[in-house]
């Protein structure tokens, strides 16, 4: 197929294999502890086990899967949100399929449906409001999670909603934005990275700019990567390079998606319907300030927390669960306590274990192979 | 074949009304006259003539076959029931005619019962019935005996069918998942996932166009063909719900082997691999309903193939992949996939159903 099989190709893989590994020879502390670089986003995380992209690299890299999958990091107490709302007899609960599954403290939303909720799978939000123009007696609600990815979407079905003066349309949003999050693992003290691959389609929206503190203050390399195999083997050898030549600088490989200044229609649209939450719950890393965002306002009848009475529940994480540790590299999934014994993709006690881009899922799914070598 | 016996004389052409309704279900003249002008009519056959309550067959005329009666039921519930390059009544019937044919037998009797909600369209039945008749021709076998329910608007949805099916299994054929071993090779006999593909398109909330039809078909004289030509062969399924990847993940299991499929060599249509990728889905986990994977000892592979080939619904046969030796951390039991790009993943089970991915 064009345009994909191009990025997939295996002469050009090997190459870039063999040049990593001689980059890697000539990095000095490689010798004596194998070099941490983390891809934030989950979009990644699920390419590299796809494509068993981790044992074709030298045993000298070791990638750290990090926080950048919106479905992994939400808290038990939202989903206990969502299924009040869905729960509600007037209301249809529209949301993405992979966050279906997720466990609320009781049950999730695939079970809360199972039980009698009207809980609806799109693949966009346009299709929630196309839900609320069919069926105008109901109250169609659209769970929005993601990253600045799906901001401008959520964003700009609001803005239609307006327009289309739809009054049975809201959206509970649940939007999560990237740099306060890479700052705070960054800041946690048990960590050390060498480097970090960008997540490229949040950068795709606001562009490289936002990113440059990574270089700046933290002295870390990043380079904005793109989620074919190839991308993710070329941006590992540009971070390699970085390093060999003792360079710290916010690069892109992804330049035919990512535009430096980002989409500037689509970040238009964000700024005009949300605003920063002062703080932001995540399942595992906490309470992290300014890492999520709300609806203004101005467009409050398009936000399900104020049109419908939510219990706002917080409730902690499951004690055995490591979830935190295993997203900020510490430990790998397989070395939590409960992996693939209380926690499996059949019945997740972490959100890890949820999603096909979540760490733990996809060592379940794809990895073992490195794994008993590694451990 | 069966034992003859007088037909019973039937209500043609009293079924006047527009839509089924609970008197259709209420045992009387009206389900008599469904029955018959919609069912009966289309499925016609010496063996159903009778209209007993049961069909009823000659043992000596089956045991002249073969040592084994091969029994095997299916419920098909698929939404929608009409679809690009099949519908429900069709695919009640390969379904079931390939579930016998893949242990080998000769598929002979098939039984079929349908679930209808009140309020469906008699025309809509007609078709269906129609298109199972058609499709029983085609296949060379008889539907035999049946039943119909009627129930109240809401309990199911349109249609339910379940069929059942009766093969003769010759003498000296021995399949099953426990049999493969070390140095098989693995064959299908052709592209994956169109059904699948297809039928997600044809429910119409993906907004997505494709001409990807779904690959509804009898595979019982391929099979014949591959078991002629492959006496050898150790297992054959086919890939329903699940995909290939389940399959795999049952043959590495019953027989305790690694598995290791090479995805460069995993036929895939243009259409079906872009529907993959743009919404998040891993294609060996779509369904197929024309699609086998047998298990061959490597010296016969290529005389399988060359039979699958010879039939139209082998032409794109090839080998994916083959059973161990061990490979290095391979594991029995696992299934693993060579990606197209140089590397290893494990190919797994799947946990509930396949949910496209947000980003």
């Amino acid at each position: 197929m064009r345009y994909v099989d191009e990025f997939r190709d295996r002469q050009k893989a090997q190459t870039l294999t063999a040049e990593i590994e001689r980059l890697v020879s000539r990095i000095e502390v490689a010798r004596h502890r194998p070099l941490h670089i983390m891809e934030v986003c989950g979009g990644h995380t699920h390419s590299i086990f796809r494509y068993g992209i981790e044992g074709m690299l030298p045993k000298e890299i070791e990638l750290i899967h990090g926080p950048g999958c919106p479905v992994c990091v939400l808290p038990m107490g939202r989903i206990d949100d969502c299924i009040a709302i869905a729960e509600r007899p007037e209301v249809i609960f529209t949301s993405f399929g992979d966050a279906m599954r997720v466990p609320g403290s009781n049950k999730s939303l695939l079970q809360a449906k199972a039980d009698g909720a009207d809980v609806r799978m799109v693949y966009s939000p346009m299709d929630a409001l196309a839900l609320a123009h069919k069926h105008p007696e109901r109250e169609i609600v659209f769970f929005a999670i993601g990253f600045e990815t799906t901001m401008p979407s959520t964003a700009l079905t609001i803005l239609q909603a307006e327009r289309d003066g739809v009054p049975n349309f809201s959206v509970f949003c649940n939007h999560i934005t990237i740099v306060p999050t890479i700052k705070a693992v960054l800041d946690s003290p048990d960590l050390h990275l060498d480097g970090f691959l960008g997540p490229g389609h949040v950068a795709m929206v606001i562009g490289t700019t936002p990113f440059e503190f990574v270089a700046r203050y933290y002295r870390k390399p990043m380079v904005v990567a793109g989620f074919e195999p190839l991308d993710v083997l070329q941006s590992i050898w540009m971070v390699l390079k970085q390093i060999a030549e003792g360079r710290c600088e916010i690069e892109n490989q992804y330049a035919r998606i990512v535009p430096e200044a980002g989409n500037t229609p689509a970040l238009r649209a964000v700024s005009r319907v949300y605003e920063l939450r002062e703080f932001f719950e995540w399942r595992g890393l906490g309470s992290i300030d300014h890492s999520g965002i709300r609806i203004r306002q101005a467009y409050a009848r398009f936000d399900a927390e104020r049109k419908f009475a939510i219990p706002n529940v917080r409730i902690a994480d499951p004690k055995s669960c490591q979830c935190g540790e295993v997203l900020k590299g510490v430990i790998k999934p397989w070395q939590c306590k409960v992996f693939g014994t209380a926690c499996t993709p059949e019945q997740p006690l972490g959100a890890l274990m949820v999603s096909s881009e979540g760490a733990c899922a996809a060592y379940f799914q794809y990895g073992g192979i490195r794994r008993d070598n590694a451990a | 074949m069966s034992v003859a016996a007088p037909a019973r004389p039937r209500r043609l052409g009293r079924l006047n009304v527009p839509k089924v309704t609970l008197a259709h279900g209420g045992g009387g003249k009206a389900m008599k006259d469904l029955i018959d002008d919609v069912f009966v009519r289309a499925f016609d056959n010496p063996t159903l003539a009778p209209l007993e309550d049961q069909a009823r067959f000659d043992l000596a005329e089956l045991t002249a076959r073969g040592d084994r009666l091969a029994f095997t039921t299916d419920g098909y519930v698929v939404d929608p029931l009409f679809f690009p390059g099949g519908d429900i009544g069709k695919l009640a019937v390969y379904g079931t005619v390939n579930d016998l044919a893949v242990g080998g037998a000769v598929p002979l009797y098939l039984s079929c019962a349908v679930i209808i909600e009140e309020g469906v369209p008699v025309d809509l039945l007609r078709q269906v019935a129609q298109s199972m008749a058609g499709a029983a021709r085609e296949a060379g076998v008889e539907i035999v005996t049946g039943d119909t329910k009627v129930v109240d608007k809401g309990a199911c949805d349109q249609l339910f069918i379940t069929t059942a099916g009766i093969g003769v299994i010759r003498q000296g054929l021995e399949l099953g998942a426990t049999r493969a071993e070390p140095g098989d090779q693995v064959l299908v006999n052709g592209v994956l996932g169109d059904h699948g593909a297809a039928i997600l398109c044809a429910r119409g909330d993906l907004c997505l166009e494709t001409p990807i039809e779904s690959d509804c078909a009898p595979l019982h004289r391929l099979i014949e063909a591959l078991l002629a030509a492959a006496p050898g062969t150790r297992f054959i399924r086919d890939a329903t719900r699940g995909g290939v990847a389940t399959v795999l993940n049952e043959i590495a299991q019953a027989s305790q082997v690694a598995i290791e499929i090479d995805e460069a060599r995993t036929p895939l249509r243009e259409e079906v691999k872009g529907f993959c990728e743009i919404l998040g889905l891993d294609p060996l986990y779509l369904a197929n309903e024309g699609k086998i994977v047998a298990v061959v000892p490597a010296a016969q592979c290529a005389a399988a193939l060359a039979a699958m080939r010879a039939d139209p619904l082998g032409a794109e046969a090839c080998a994916i992949g083959r059973i161990g030796p061990i490979a290095e951390g391979g594991e029995p039991g696992r299934v693993t996939m060579r990606t197209t790009l140089g590397g290893r993943r494990i190919v797994d089970m799947l946990v509930g159903e396949q949910l496209p991915r947000i980003c």
